[in-house]
């Protein structure tokens, strides 16, 4: 009866008859929220070698400011736990991704979301934190917990401050460098118990929608896996008024056909994720499955679209999972390809890197990054982040940079020395690269003796080295879309767009193995053993020769001659 | 029986208006201790640690003895927010598993115990003794997060399991580090101290595994281990499509014992006791119960594997206080001019450069130079007198 009187009240408040002033307790649904979205989308994308590329992206935009003075409270599409992680450590901008395997560059093309082998984390903080180092550390504490994974171990050991690269994605005219961190993690794996909390963020779960297709089993049995969430603020519209912030979480698969005993070309959503799709999400404004169809013109469907993205215009095929028509009578869509030959060249890729160890022994050893520009003409600027563990001294006095022979000398160069145990090395390089040509970059060093401690439980299979990160800014062979609107498909809106003529590409390096010099750790108990037997043997034969002496003892004699002795002692005569 | 002569006697010694009150209150205290025997024993959360401690290909084992033990709580009730698992390698993406994301318990591959709904708390270097050892003491960095943690009171049972190589007295850790009968011992006792624990099951699946609980001392433990001191616990079959044995022999039976309990039997503990007995496994599983103040007859499996969702009935009537007040949201100022924002620039080239001022070669300072010059010229002058400046000039 309490809900039957305010609502009166408030109907009559509108038409004009209420005098008396609001409620106490104000309806809920009077006030208007704010404007919540969510979209998915997955493109599935042939490659030359054979294999196919599945990318999913979910992307949530809330219209709310975590940074006001009284906190949110309702949170509908987006979760919970991310929503008080932002407003808790007054985030600007965190990036986080989890891999498993390495992104052929030349096989593949280059990925619409690029992550590095193993963990990577960075965040951006916002300029009312005062103590970064402190908030950082809490922060890959929370992050451990909700993505199950051992995030805790990025202390200040792995973790840089780059000063020019790693420029907020987002919204932002600050570069303040100082509230920047960035970490790697090359060891951590990921398996289904990352999969399982990053799914339940998701609004509808994996219960409906494109997520039903992020089976475990399918998706760890590939080439390439990758997951990752990334927050920032993006404008609202075209005019950029307002912010809003968004939410992507994306994952990034290559499955490998002749892997999983299919010999034909042809493949199936069926076969690839072992479901089919049933439904869209209800809470989503628009889930859409986009096929890449550039390289098989003779595919025949409805509906066609074409979309500028990494530099090159591609036609997909457009089906729309919100509409029931896609379904059909089935009530459910498995779509089938079949290519023949493969026809034609891949586009090559235009940036490339490699890196490696060369050298022998424990004691030295050089890394070089070598950096192909695969354009015939245009000559592009590329900015090297190297970030070597401590236990790698560089000299940075070997450090050479060089094209086609020639040395090459940066315009920018950052370096920070390491300290150890405490810092790790930091080298940022704007290098301009030369048109067709490859640039090497090599530096020596020399690896350092742990303390036993320090040695991790299988020291024997070596220490990894985080991979390099090379950005930059590509020609583009079409003219790149600069206007930011809604309306563009996500995998085509990751990296803001500022001019037509290039876009903006990051790419990683493989990580290195190193092996340092490991003491043999079942060696203390050997030699203890060995020690104490020769010792004993050795000390005690010599002393005994030195210091025993011989006595003649009796033999005991019987009892009738202890009987008789004791007689002859009362006696007083000489016993027996 | 007793309470209704109490209620006669009172009834004859009290005045009539406040008879049937008395009469109303005994009758409400009688059906709370009917529904207080109802729910026999005194726990009402349930928590469960559970521990692979070894690392490497050929102890897939160890791991899935764990997540064996893992599922079946699971599904008997005890959700991941009260659940600890720390596993010390990764089987199920280890390159070398030729069925990625699984881990099987049988070589019939009927029975994947990973499942697709795993949460690992602690894995890989993160499981070490030290890190066990503050799970169980709750002397933890305050950084870490409730998921790390075992966040249990006095009415909690802790089901408490472990798996790996270990000895006579030991249990070791990943190839490097062991831990001790003793500090195990000792432990338990700083939970009973900080009242961590109403009961607690330990279950130890190891060789030698019974000289494990030979030291405790604290009460309410009830211990359980696959194999006596001097004897090893074997392991079941290999799979030689996978490679590696499977799962162990003691767990193994346990898991096909705890497949047949179901959130509501009444299966107790003299029933675990039996599992495995020396004709299946080889070893002799021991256990020990002296500790522990119930008989073992009385106490029900899920006591401690299942999760217990108590119900406490009360009679007082509670006031709900007002709903929240909420915050009503500012009015947008169309005329209000705001500012533009755009997105940064991704590499921009000209500002890295200019970031760094460019490296002039060093002077010294101009007034150094003078002074210099004027140092020079008074000594000469002072040396050689005035009288020499005609000379020069």
């Amino acid at each position: 009866c309490v809900c039957a009187c305010v609502c009166v009240c408030a109907c009559a408040c509108e038409s004009g008859l209420c005098g008396t002033s609001a409620p106490e307790t104000v309806v809920p649904s009077s006030v208007p929220q704010p404007k919540d979205d969510f979209q998915e989308e997955l493109v599935i994308r042939p490659l030359h070698s054979g294999d196919i590329y599945a990318s999913f992206q979910f992307r949530t935009l809330w219209d709310t400011d975590f940074m006001r003075e009284n906190k949110v409270s309702h949170y509908r599409l987006f979760p919970k736990s991310l929503g008080q992680v932002i407003s808790k450590f007054s985030v600007r901008e965190l990036h986080i991704s989890f891999t498993q395997g390495y992104w052929r560059t030349m096989q593949w093309g280059q990925p619409f979301i690029p992550s590095p082998p193993g963990a990577e984390l960075w965040v951006w903080f916002q300029d009312s934190v005062t103590d970064v180092d402190a908030t950082w550390k809490e922060l890959t504490n929370v992050l451990s917990g909700i993505f199950c994974a051992s995030l805790n171990f990025i202390d200040s050991t792995n973790t840089v401050q780059p000063s020019a690269s790693f420029k907020p994605l987002g919204i932002g005219n600050v570069t303040d460098h100082s509230f920047l961190r960035y970490a790697t993690l090359p060891r951590e794996i990921v398996c289904t118990e990352n999969l399982t909390p990053w799914k339940k963020l998701l609004p509808c779960g994996s219960k409906a929608g494109l997520a039903v297709l992020l089976k475990s089993e399918k998706l760890f049995h590939s080439s390439f896996h990758s997951q990752a969430v990334h927050i920032r603020s993006v404008c609202q519209d075209w005019q950029c008024k307002t912010t809003s912030w968004e939410l992507r979480q994306t994952v990034n698969s290559v499955f490998d056909l002749h892997n999983s005993g299919q010999a034909k070309r042809e493949w199936s959503l069926f076969k690839m994720f072992s479901r089919t799709l049933t439904e869209a999400c209800p809470l989503a404004s628009s889930s859409k499955l986009y096929i890449d169809i550039t390289d098989n013109p003779q595919v025949s469907t409805s509906l066609l679209s074409q979309a500028v993205v990494l530099g090159d215009r591609r036609t997909f095929s457009v089906y729309d999972l919100t509409q029931e028509t896609t379904f059909g009578s089935v009530r459910s869509l498995n779509l089938l390809i079949r290519w023949k030959s493969n026809e034609g060249e891949m586009l090559r890729p235009l940036l490339h890197a490699e890196r490696y160890v060369a050298g022998y022994g424990l004691q030295t050893g050089e890394i070089h990054t070598l950096m192909y520009n695969n354009h015939p003409y245009r000559s592009f600027p590329v900015l090297l982040l190297d970030s070597v563990p401590w236990y790698l001294r560089l000299y940075i006095h070997t450090l050479s940079v060089t094209s086609k022979g020639k040395d090459n000398k940066p315009s920018y160069i950052h370096y920070e020395p390491s300290k150890d145990r405490v810092k790790p090395h930091l080298l940022e390089m704007l290098i301009q690269l030369p048109p067709n040509s490859v640039t090497e970059v090599t530096v020596q060093f020399e690896r350092a003796l742990l303390k036993w401690t320090e040695y991790p439980p299988d020291p024997n299979h070596g220490f990894y080295v985080g991979s390099s990160v090379i950005s930059s800014l590509v020609p583009s062979t079409v003219a790149m879309d600069t206007n930011s609107t809604r309306e563009r498909p996500l995998f085509s809106s990751f990296f803001p767009c500022k001019e037509e003529s290039s876009y903006f590409v990051r790419i990683y390096t493989e990580p290195l193995l190193v092996n340092l010099p490991t003491p043999d750790f079942s060696m203390p108990y050997n030699v203890i053993c060995l020690t104490c037997t020769v010792v004993a043997v050795g000390y005690g034969s010599l002393y005994n020769l030195l210091t025993r002496s011989f006595q003649i003892e009796e033999p005991n004699p019987g009892l009738a001659k202890r009987i008789a002795n004791v007689i002859r002692k009362m006696r007083g005569v000489p016993p027996l | 029986m007793l309470a209704l002569l109490m209620l006669n006697i009172l009834a004859y010694m009290t005045p009539n208006p406040d008879k049937t009150q008395i009469i109303i209150h005994l009758l409400s205290v009688i059906s709370q201790n009917s529904a207080g025997q109802f729910f026999s024993s005194g726990h009402t959360n349930n928590w469960a640690v559970l521990v692979c401690t070894s690392r490497f290909w050929f102890n897939y084992r160890h791991v899935a003895n764990t997540l064996s033990v893992y599922r079946s709580v699971k599904r008997l009730g005890i959700p991941d927010s009260h659940i600890v698992l720390m596993l010390a390698d990764d089987m199920a993406c280890n390159h070398r598993n030729p069925k990625p994301a699984t881990v099987f318990s049988h070589k019939n591959m009927e029975l994947n115990v990973y499942g697709d709904d795993v949460e690992v708390d602690y894995r890989g270097y993160e499981v070490t003794v030290e890190n066990f050892l503050r799970v169980l003491t709750g002397r933890l960095p305050p950084s870490t997060p409730r998921s790390k943690r075992l966040l249990s009171d006095d009415r909690s049972n802790i089901l408490i399991y472990l798996t790996g190589h270990g000895g006579n007295g030991f249990l070791k850790f990943q190839d490097s580090e062991e831990i001790s009968n003793v500090e195990l011992a000792d432990a338990f006792e700083q939970m009973w101290q900080k009242r961590r624990y109403n009961e607690l099951l330990f279950i130890i699946d190891t060789c030698q595994g019974a000289s494990m609980y030979e030291r405790f001392y604290s009460p309410n433990i009830m211990a359980l281990a696959s194999s006596q001191v001097g004897e090893d616990s074997l392991s079941h079959q290999p799979d030689l499509a996978i490679g590696v044995h499977l799962m162990d022999r003691y767990t193994f039976y346990m898991l096909e014992f705890l497949e047949d309990i179901h959130p509501a039997s009444k299966t107790n503990m003299n029933d675990l006791f039996k599992v495995c007995p020396k004709s299946q496994c080889v070893s002799t599983p021991g256990h020990r119960t002296d500790l522990f103040l119930r008989d073992p007859g009385s106490v029900l499996i899920t006591d401690f594997f299942g999760s217990v969702r108590k119900v406490e009935l009360t009679m007082d009537a509670i006031n709900l206080t007002d709903p929240i007040k909420q915050m009503e949201e500012n009015p947008v100022n169309g005329e209000e001019q705001k500012e533009v924002y755009s997105y940064a620039d991704q590499l921009p080239v000209s500002e890295i450069i200019h970031q760094k001022p460019k490296q002039k070669d060093w002077h010294p300072p101009d007034g150094f130079i003078l002074g210099l010059w004027t140092l020079i010229l008074l000594v000469f002058f002072k040396t050689y007198g005035i009288k020499h400046l005609k000379h020069i000039f």
